[in-house]
């Protein structure tokens, strides 16, 4: 079977939070604990969307040493596949569902000095389970969080609430930036920098660390990419002998899964690396999306991350 | 069931012996008539019930004697137990899975009671009975990683996982086929494992190394490993060479039978849930081959196998001049029949020794 450990979770409070953010609690069916976890970690959630079951993952945002509940944060993607839609407007206080046990992708790394967390948007919620996990034993942190605006800054009041000295807003619609060089120039010696958000501030935060001298060791990020729309391509798959059609709406990986082929993977975003797949024959152009890969593998033509990436052109022929 | 626990020793007048029980649920090595390196992982989730796969942590008759051979390295080499500062919490995360799975595995010898924080943990076969407050290392006489591996069979390594590497920051190493924890503490998966031959060309390391990062939560894994042994030490460790090593040299065609031991490792591999690190329990079992000789599939297997494995890995388990003299006993016990294919012992069908 692939991925993680299952768990059957009843949702026990939908909780909208603002024009774009709900956030969903889950306690296990059985009325047992669930299992604690590490700050940093996410859970794969299964949603039964008609025919098509869909495997979302979301970063844990509840408290490591709560087992009573897990709690995650969905924003509302309107041009997405359906995901969040579905979450959104078809998930229901007492509904039953199945998500994964933790994978921690994002990890604190428990040498650091000093935790320094840069978020954007709904990139928050992993930081908010870090948060709880440093806050048990006074863990060193200090949080600078970026949002478009009041409206839309999930979690921003209550975090400056319980954390005045540690916790920094800034207001995208009040013209507030985080003052990053500054910032990672005054950190003491041992300070982890760990960025969560859309893809322009990873990367803004990690080529400004790197050319603030930061070891690369000290510089964290976690990016799930959601698989995008594309055109639809068919693929032969030489171990079960298959030709499968992958639609517009759908990723390779999960074009394989409803084929009934049981693919590994863990993250189904493009950053762990479960799914890498072996390319045998191609004739045409991969559109690479993933993290895990190099530039040379993604030129060579030799393997291929189906949660995330597509192909354009005649033939591809893969190793499943 | 009960387990009776033997008083034994594993030094000085080596007085270990396995019972009948314990020779039967040895776990042979060897699931064909010849070995070689291989990634062999299985999910360890049970197995046959009495088998040393059935539990979490298997506890045998050698449980309270071994805890005692283990205080006693440890009084004379502290450095035996290590945890660089940044793994308490790892340590913390082992202590709670070793509680958690001993009381309900074995609800006889060991009982957990957890009132938040306030846990009481009841050890009957070590007469244990502590109240301390988890998460908090003052209520403890040792920290959490020595208080409980000073009662669990088995070395345990401690692996911080960061940059999709694995790096050897925590241990409990008293029972080692001839490794080291101090020289290793510190050290990354490829550079505590440069000495082995072979396996690296292999590529074997890549894929475990692989497959190690990818366990989860709730997924634990498990293989064994083997070795050769003279005499029932425990502690074969580097530190002590000068006084195992030349042990070696001491068999005879005579006490052969009753000195050699095969000595096989329980490898599993949980990842911790506080800490997000991987600890390995390396659990040592030893058994004489004149014990394993008394199971007819394992005499003819065994023989086998010592015969056609290559020098390097004979020179690499220290064993390649006593090969010879491990032939001459064993090729008695290899009557050409052959072996089913597997593990297990087969009493009721692999036929007696013809010869």
């Amino acid at each position: 079977m692939s991925g993680a450990e299952k768990i059957q979770v009843k949702v026990t409070e939908v909780t909208p939070l603002n024009a774009l953010v709900t956030r969903f609690r889950f306690e296990a069916v059985d009325g047992s604990l669930l299992p604690t976890f590490s700050g940093g970690a996410h859970t794969v959630v299964e949603m039964q969307d008609g025919g098509i079951t869909r495997l979302n993952p979301y970063s844990l945002m509840s408290d490591p040493y709560d087992q009573s509940a897990y709690t995650i944060s969905v924003r509302r993607d309107d041009a997405g596949r359906g995901g969040s839609l579905f979450m959104h407007n078809q998930v229901k206080t007492g509904d039953e569902m199945v998500i994964s046990y933790p994978v921690n992708l994002f990890s604190l790394d428990l040498r650091a000095r000093k935790h320094l967390f840069i978020a954007g948007g709904i990139g928050i919620t992993p930081f908010l389970a870090q948060i709880h996990q440093l806050e048990h034993f006074n863990g060193h942190w200090e949080l600078h969080y970026s949002c478009r605006s009041e409206a839309l800054g999930s979690y921003a009041d209550e975090l400056s609430h319980s954390h005045p000295n540690k916790t920094h807003i800034y207001y995208d619609d009040q013209d507030q930036r985080i003052g990053l060089q500054h910032l990672l120039e005054g950190q003491p010696l041992g300070t982890h920098v760990y960025v969560c958000g859309p893809k322009g501030m990873i990367d803004w935060v990690k080529s400004t660390a790197e050319a603030e001298s930061w070891p690369a060791d000290n510089i964290h990020y976690e990016e799930f990419l959601a698989p995008q729309p594309g055109k639809p391509f068919q693929v032969k798959l030489a171990i079960s002998n298959k030709t499968i059609e992958v639609g517009e709406h759908e990723s390779l990986l999960e074009a394989m899964e409803r084929e009934g082929v049981d693919a590994p993977y863990l993250c189904r975003g493009g950053a762990c690396g479960q799914c890498e797949t072996r390319v045998i024959d191609y004739q045409g152009n991969f559109i690479h999306r993933d993290h895990w890969l190099d530039d040379n593998e993604h030129a060579s033509g030799e393997k291929i991350m189906p949660c995330v990436s597509r192909f354009e052109g005649k033939t591809l022929v893969l190793d499943h | 069931m009960t387990i009776q626990f033997n008083d034994e020793s594993f030094r000085g007048d080596y007085t270990f012996r396995n019972s009948d029980w314990a020779i039967q649920r040895f776990p042979f090595p060897f699931h064909e008539d010849s070995y070689m390196y291989s990634v062999n992982m299985e999910q360890h989730r049970g197995g046959p019930k009495g088998s040393v796969y059935e539990q979490r942590f298997d506890v045998d008759e050698h449980y309270v004697s071994e805890m005692k051979d283990r205080a006693l390295v440890l009084d004379q080499d502290p450095l035996r137990c290590q945890s660089l500062p940044h793994m308490t919490l790892a340590g913390w995360d082992l202590l709670e899975l070793i509680m958690v799975s001993k009381s309900e595995d074995y609800p006889d010898l060991f009982e957990l009671n957890r009132d938040g924080n306030r846990w009481r943990w009841v050890n009957k076969p070590l007469r244990i009975d502590h109240t301390f407050t988890f998460l908090d290392e003052t209520t403890l006489p040792y920290g959490p990683m020595e208080y409980i591996t000073r009662q669990a069979q088995g070395d345990f390594a401690i692996l911080d996982q960061r940059d999709d590497m694995l790096w050897m920051d925590a241990g409990m190493v008293t029972t080692q086929a001839d490794w080291s924890l101090d020289f290793d503490i510190g050290m990354n998966f490829f550079e505590w494992h440069a000495p082995v031959p072979k396996a690296h060309e292999m590529g074997i390391f890549v894929r475990a190394l692989k497959f190690l990062l990818n366990i989860q939560q709730g997924a634990p894994a498990r293989r064994l490993n083997w070795t050769m042994t003279v005499n029932p030490l425990l502690d074969t460790s580097p530190e002590n060479y000068h006084k195992w090593g030349i042990q070696k040299t001491e068999l005879t065609p005579e006490n052969i039978g009753r000195k050699q031991h095969l000595r096989v490792e329980l490898q599993t591999f949980f990842r911790l849930p506080r800490s997000n690190a991987l600890v390995f329990p390396i659990r040592c079992y030893l058994c004489a081959f004149e014990d394993l000789m008394t199971v007819p599939k394992w005499g003819r297997r065994l023989h086998r196998v010592i015969r056609d494995l290559p020098d390097e890995l004979a020179t690499y388990k220290g064993f390649i001049d006593n090969r010879p003299l491990m032939l001459d006993y064993l090729s008695k016990f290899d009557d050409g029949l052959p072996t089913s294919l597997g593990i297990w012992p087969d009493r009721e069908t692999e036929p007696p020794l013809q010869k």
